[in-house]
């Protein structure tokens, strides 16, 4: 199995989260030990066996191409922090 | 007895029979909530008038007519809030649709009352994870009352509701239940539409109630089961009527003792009470066999891989962009995400998003995420072939009865251990009912029976003749 040492800044980085010098510290630790126990699964004989993505085997679903009403934008809006001429509104994301 | 106190299926007697009146149970749950939820903290929120309202307009002739069910927090009550206990949501969300579940309560004549307190977004198995406010558990105030669901489990077990609904990811339903001493049940993955249930880890969430008694739990199934087309993973399958054949007894079933689930690890007294409970069983008919499920040793590992992996992914929408808490005066996008999430989010939730995250990024995916599906594969099989042999399984729920607050703080991997007996269910898809048994040094405790996929007549059937006893 992979090296168990996570690079927690790094990690966080991609969950989109910050976290204090404390968090990075006390997080690291805990993972470690948690990936300790996780490591155990290298023990299982997996060969030749389908990985479950699911409790059952699912297939797709669809529906009959029928326009159905959904949420209103007044629905969607409701909790928005921010919004302007019934849109979201966020900080500028390109540059012009 | 106070109405707020009564099992649902009394109060059904007594509302057709016009001794009551749906108003009289609401008013009773009310006041039941403002002199004594000061003390356990089950309920975040309830809007009274509006429950007081829909008494008014009660359809008796409905299965579930006029009667209040407490509702967790993270399962979407239109007009109301779901904070999913975190302060992301706190404040800042108000539930602008029904859960399907809700819908299908709503149908059958019941009235969703108050939202109750969880671990954070279902993270956690005490409620000490809750970003808000801290729930006692009802028997032995200072002990925790499970969780996640432990304010569903709590406001039953109090006395304040009749009965509530919970989520179980991992044990989140049937934990509690066992903590509080009240019945628990988790259907099949896939039996309760999980439209509206704000998601955790998609592949092992299920709804379910939280009830006095295993009719109870037979009455909000029939409700609460079905497809849904805004859930795909819902299924067909045809409902029956779960409180039919409910007294039918044991007599000829055959049940399973899986010897991993005796070993080390195990509190002895809560090991006699499970011996003991099956035993009554044989003496009503039932025949005991011990059976083995090997990759119980595994399950821990896999869920922990598979739980915060999904986690991770469904936590993203928490962002601060359509709705919840956006931090203040972000300098550009990036800032936005990242800091209203720190503010947003507790430790618990942080560290599975972490780790999650982890598992699932580039280079470690075939080493962990793929490894644990795999043995998830295998986890699921074990159950496939001991569901040839035996009709249902018992086994307890935790290891320990419920332990003083505080007590794992610091080490989430000694939490996560505990969940040894519940995690395997939700990763193999199977249904599991926790109902009480005698409590030790009077904190209550919980027996488990799990059934086969879309067995949930055959548990409730055995839980009843535990009930019984």
């Amino acid at each position: 199995m992979a090296d168990s040492h996570i690079d927690v800044r790094y990690v966080a980085n991609l969950a989109r989260i910050n976290l204090s010098e404390e968090e990075v510290t006390r997080f690291g630790g805990q993972l470690e030990g948690i990936m300790a126990h996780i490591e155990k699964l290298s023990e299982v004989d997996i060969e030749g066996i389908e990985p479950s993505a699911h409790a059952h085997d699912l297939s797709n679903k669809v529906r009959e191409d029928i326009p159905v009403q959904s949420l209103p934008t007044e629905g969607f809006l409701q909790n928005a922090p921010d919004q302007a001429d019934n849109q979201l509104r966020v900080p500028k994301v390109v540059d012009a | 007895m106070s109405l707020a106190a009564s099992s649902l299926s009394s109060l059904r007697r007594q509302l057709t029979s016009g001794e009551i009146s749906s108003r009289d149970i609401v008013e009773d749950v009310i006041a039941q909530i403002s002199s004594r939820d000061g003390d356990v903290g089950a309920f975040l929120s309830h809007h009274s008038e509006d429950a007081l309202a829909a008494a008014e307009k009660a359809d008796l002739s409905l299965p579930l007519g006029g009667l209040p069910i407490g509702i967790k927090d993270n399962i979407n009550v239109a007009g109301q809030p779901c904070t999913c206990a975190s302060k992301f949501l706190k404040d800042a969300y108000t539930s602008p649709y029904d859960a399907t579940a809700i819908t299908k309560l709503r149908a059958a004549g019941a009235i969703p009352f108050g939202k109750t307190n969880l671990d954070e977004f279902a993270m956690g198995s005490s409620t000490e994870n809750s970003g808000l406010q801290t729930t006692q558990n009802p028997s032995a105030p200072g002990h925790i009352p499970g969780g996640s669901s432990g304010g569903s489990a709590a406001a039953v077990a109090a006395n304040l509701i009749p009965a509530s609904l919970g989520s179980d990811t991992g044990g989140s339903i049937r934990q509690p239940a066992s903590h509080c001493g009240v019945v628990g049940l988790k259907p099949s993955y896939g039996r309760v539409s999980r439209y509206g249930l704000v998601a955790f880890g998609s592949s092992l969430d299920q709804i379910g109630p939280l009830t006095h008694t295993v009719e109870d739990s037979a009455l909000l199934l029939n409700a609460l089961a079905g497809i849904d087309p805004r859930d795909s993973t819902s299924l067909e399958d045809p409902v029956p009527d779960y409180t039919e054949g409910l007294d039918a007894g044991v007599s000829g079933m055959k049940l399973g003792l899986p010897k991993e689930y005796f070993a080390d690890g195990l509190c002895p007294k809560i090991r006699e009470r499970i011996e003991s409970a099956a035993k009554k069983l044989e003496s009503q008919g039932a025949e005991i066999v011990e059976i083995s499920l090997p990759h119980t040793e595994y399950a821990v590992a896999t869920y922990y891989i598979i739980a915060p992996a999904e986690a991770s992914s469904n936590l993203s929408r928490f962002d601060g962009v359509r709705y919840g808490n956006r931090t203040d005066h972000p300098a550009d996008m990036l800032s936005l995400y990242k800091d209203s999430r720190e503010a947003g989010f507790g430790s618990e939730v942080k560290r599975r998003i972490i780790l999650g995250t982890y598992v699932l990024s580039s280079g470690y995916y075939d080493a962990f995420y793929l490894r644990a599906q795999k043995v998830r594969t295998l986890i699921r099989r074990d159950f496939q072939e001991a569901f040839e042999k035996v009709d249902a399984i018992l086994t307890p729920v935790a290891p320990e009865t419920a332990p003083k607050m505080g007590a794992a703080s610091g080490d989430p991997l000694k939490h996560y251990l505990a969940d040894i007996y519940t995690i395997s269910a939700n990763l193999a898809g199977n249904c599991g009912i926790s109902v009480p048994l005698e409590p030790i040094d009077s904190l209550p405790i919980g027996l488990q029976i799990l059934g086969p996929h879309l067995g949930e007549k055959t548990i409730l059937r055995c839980a009843r003749a535990v009930e019984s006893v």
